[in-house]
């Protein structure tokens, strides 16, 4: 009988289900152990793609939950490109619904900065822009500017310490996290991403840049707590600004 | 390569293909790259004649992986190796992945381009495995119409490589080999030969190794592949090979190899090591008695 790619992959992801009728060992019998190959290399697969994907969270929830977490995730979310470098986009929404990790409830945000760490490894390259010229404008003309963001640069916020706890999971001697919101900073200056801490203010600065508006208006939309030379001098060092125009 | 010019191009008004874009893999030995050996093999790429790389991994729009392709690819051949096309797929092969295919080979240029017989996405979803269809006249078609497809979109040849193989479809009606012969004969693609792989099937299914190396069209292989498998047992006690690709090639697949070679002539031959990656010194032996079974055989 003829085993369709739909028999297939609904008993592939199935581990209780039937081997498909028409899938044979050399002697005419039902595949089930040789079925099991395939069961195995992709479960085994996908979970390693995750573990790659997510170490902070892996060492956070510890391997043996990892793994069982990955196995749910993988049958609900399998992959939808072959690129699977980007493989985990829907791994913040899975984990804020994922019961059994419910006391960690910064899990997602942390995954989020795990995505964009990947996102900035593999964004295109920039060349970045002299700041120099910024400090040679006079003040109108200073508000007027607008700077083009490297497509690497992502900011997070979080009613979380997200930022400390990422550091405290894979720096050494990093503090302590303390309960708080925090805001961080994706930048990559040559080939490897970084994180920087932020305030929410100077994350609602860099996304107002990023979206092509002019210091001004990044000024404004930011508020009373943005510490500008601070964001400015961040991104200018971290090469995360490409033009100034 | 002489081997390809047997198969030019015959469909829509092409007669044949610029020579330049045809498979020019040097019949040495290369090893598949990984970026932890990258020091290494700029440092001393000997014995390595020619780096093959996943096409996946080198889809992002820049970084690291991109800036040590360029490098790489200014000092050996690369063969770009697809794992995700899925052209033995029931549905249409991904246009969009079709494109970013296009553009990595539009750029880099590379001495082959090769993918898999095999499927690995159903219905949207990409499961990251190479899994088996039947060879029937229904199959042959749809297989034939995506090689088509690749070789109008990238405007080169293709090499197809056989799979390995741990069960049998009760509705195949014909072998692997008369299917990936009539696949050359209907689309003008090459052959990926991988020996490992056609010791891991015909232990599985109990068939002649040599058997299927003698039937197989060897004029038609532009490149051959060995790796390391994994043993196992089904439920009778029967063995079950895994490829793997995560140690060591044994010795009765470096037998097999050489029984091709004596058959084929000199091919390009690469040895192929995606899991527990070993350190460069490992890999390049194995490389290196790659070269000792190119050696003994004259083109």
């Amino acid at each position: 009988m003829t085993v369709t790619q739909a028999n297939f992959t609904a008993a592939m992801l199935d581990p209780s289900a039937a081997v498909p009728k028409g899938l044979q060992t050399p002697s005419g019998d039902i595949a089930s152990k040789r079925f099991n190959v395939y069961r195995n290399n992709v479960a085994v697969s996908l979970s390693d793609a995750l573990e790659t994907a997510f170490p902070v969270i892996r060492r956070l929830v510890g391997d043996t939950f990892f793994r069982a977490m990955a196995g749910v995730y993988l049958r609900q979310h399998p992959p939808t490109s072959p690129l699977m470098m980007f493989y985990g986009e829907d791994m913040p929404a899975f984990l804020a619904g994922f019961e059994p990790a419910r006391s960690l409830p910064y899990l997602p945000d942390i995954a989020r900065i795990e995505l964009g760490l990947r996102r900035a490894y593999h964004a295109a390259d920039a060349r970045p822009a002299d700041g120099q010229v910024l400090g040679a404008l006079a003040p109108d003309a200073l508000m007027n500017t607008r700077l083009r963001i490297a497509p690497a640069v992502q900011t997070l916020t979080s009613d979380f310490p997200i930022y400390s706890i990422y550091r405290a999971n894979t720096a050494a001697d990093a503090p302590k996290p303390v309960m708080q919101a925090e805001a961080v900073l994706i930048t990559r200056a040559g080939f490897d991403p970084d994180i920087h801490l932020i305030n929410a203010a100077g994350a609602t600065c860099v996304t107002a840049l990023a979206d092509g508006q002019s210091l001004g208006v990044a000024i404004d939309t930011a508020g009373e707590t943005l510490n500008l030379a601070g964001v400015l001098n961040l991104l200018l060092s971290q090469g995360a600004v490409t033009d100034i125009y | 390569m002489g081997t390809n010019s047997l198969y030019p191009f015959t469909k829509r008004g092409q007669t044949m293909l610029d020579s330049a874009r045809l498979s020019s893999l040097p019949p040495r030995p290369g090893a598949g790259y990984k970026p932890q050996h990258y020091s290494d093999i700029m440092a001393d790429p000997d014995p390595v004649g020619w780096l093959e790389i996943h096409a996946e991994n080198y889809m992002g729009d820049g970084g690291r992986p991109i800036a040590q392709l360029r490098h790489l690819a200014e000092r050996f051949p690369i063969s770009v190796h697809g794992v995700g096309l899925s052209i033995g797929g029931e549905g249409d092969l991904d246009p969009e992945h079709l494109a970013r295919l296009k553009h990595l080979v539009g750029w880099l240029n590379p001495a082959s381009f090769s993918e898999h017989l095999a499927w690995s996405t159903h219905d949207a979803h990409f499961f990251n495995d190479l899994l088996p269809l039947p060879y029937n006249p229904a199959t042959l078609h749809r297989v034939a119409s995506h090689i088509d497809q690749v070789q109008d979109v990238l405007g080169r040849q293709m090499l197809l490589e056989n799979p390995s193989s741990y069960l049998a479809f009760a509705d195949s009606t014909m072998s692997e080999t008369d299917f990936l012969r009539e696949l050359v004969t209907r689309t003008g693609c090459g052959l990926l030969l991988d020996v490992n792989n056609v010791f891991v099937s015909a232990t599985n299914l109990k068939t002649s190794p040599k058997t299927y190396i003698d039937d197989f069209p060897l004029e038609a292989v532009g490149e051959i592949h060995l790796g390391g498998h994994d043993e196992d047992e089904d439920e009778t006690g029967a063995p079950l090979l895994i490829d793997s690709h995560g140690k060591a090639v044994v010795d009765p697949v470096w037998a097999l190899l050489d029984y091709t070679l004596a058959k084929s002539g000199p091919k390009p031959l690469l040895i192929e090591w995606d899991n527990d990656v070993p350190a460069w010194p490992v890999l390049a032996d194995e490389t290196r008695r790659a070269g000792r079974a190119l050696s003994l055989v004259t083109a």
